[in-house]
């Protein structure tokens, strides 16, 4: 009897255990404009089509990281072995420091999961260089 | 650009050299660099990365700041704030650099040559927006550096330097006839 009550109490939770989990693990849909505005966060050192003080970001998906000819990069990031992706930046944008010991990027990072998503979604979309 | 738009306000920065020895000097202290050095011996690589990142950043502003002199496209009072910050960015650059050193690294050096994109500025707006852009994204590095020192007084150094880029974003704002602080908090 108390196993008949229990059960669909447990079975609830669970699912709404599931809701949360599921909800959590799926990253958020990003949005390029929005990840424009937040990309001027990042103009004090980059941008899309030059090399600055930190590297141009055109082209970015796909690429090996610290690969782009004509700029110096920290040997930890060259010998990082990441391939850009939503998933590595997502890791890389979260906290530099902690994703790419060694680093020469000197920033904490964007802790907000949608901004990270939309500045994301914004450099997928600046597509490739054009020189 | 003429000659005679710039001389003015260059001799201006180097009558005031003094005065700007003496702030890098402030900062220097507040970074403990010479009063507290045995502390910041122990400053380990990171704060050194970071330390180079900013410096590499100041070191591009400065030369935008001379673009944007040499430009042509400013009036007198445009000018003049661009020289005076460009003298707030070469003393965050000294005292960067000479931090880097005290610390026991080495201070990267300005590239040869700077990628700006020159072929958009036609205007005085254009020069003004994009030294308010550059000025903004500075605020947001230094936002983005201060909570990685692993000396706080490190972190408090470049706090300052922090607000003296947001005064810069704020004017630069307010020349453009915007609105100068258009947000409670910076991102």
């Amino acid at each position: 009897m108390v196993v008949r009550r229990v059960l669909p109490v447990i079975s609830g939770l669970a699912g709404i255990f599931f809701l949360v989990a599921t909800a959590m693990a799926t990253p958020p849909q990003g949005d390029a404009r929005r990840g424009e505005v937040i990309y001027e966060r990042c103009q004090a050192c980059h941008s899309l089509q030059r090399n600055r003080s930190g590297p141009r970001h055109c082209g970015l998906i796909g690429r090996q990281a610290g690969s782009l000819e004509g700029y110096a990069y920290s040997p930890a990031l060259k010998a990082s072995g990441l391939v850009w992706s939503e998933n590595t930046l997502d890791r890389f944008l979260e906290n530099p420091f902690k994703a790419v010991p060694g680093t020469r990027m000197g920033y904490a990072g964007v802790k907000d999961p949608q901004e990270r998503a939309d500045l994301i979604a914004f450099l997928a979309a600046a597509g490739p260089c054009r020189k | 650009m003429t000659n005679d738009l710039t001389v003015a306000p260059r001799r201006s920065f180097l009558a005031t050299a003094g005065k700007a020895t003496l702030s890098a000097g402030a900062v220097l202290l507040l970074a403990g660099c010479s009063g507290n050095r045995a502390a910041m011996a122990a400053a380990p690589d990171a704060d050194i990365n970071i330390l180079n990142a900013a410096l590499g950043a100041e070191q591009e502003a400065i030369a935008a700041y001379q673009v944007g002199a040499e430009s042509g496209l400013l009036s007198k009072p445009a000018l003049n704030l661009a020289v005076q910050f460009q003298g707030h960015h070469k003393e965050h650059a000294e005292v960067l650099a000479k931090t880097v050193t005290d610390l026991g690294g080495r201070p990267v050096e300005p590239l040869a040559s700077y990628d700006f994109p020159v072929e958009q500025l036609k205007a005085e707006a254009d020069v003004l927006r994009f030294a308010a852009g550059l000025e903004k994204g500075a605020v947001s590095a230094y936002l983005g550096a201060v909570p990685l020192f692993e000396e706080r007084e490190l972190a408090k150094a470049a706090a300052s330097i922090l607000g003296d880029e947001a005064m810069h974003w704020a004017v630069l704002r307010q020349a453009l006839g915007e609105n100068p602080v258009p947000v409670a908090f910076v991102s």
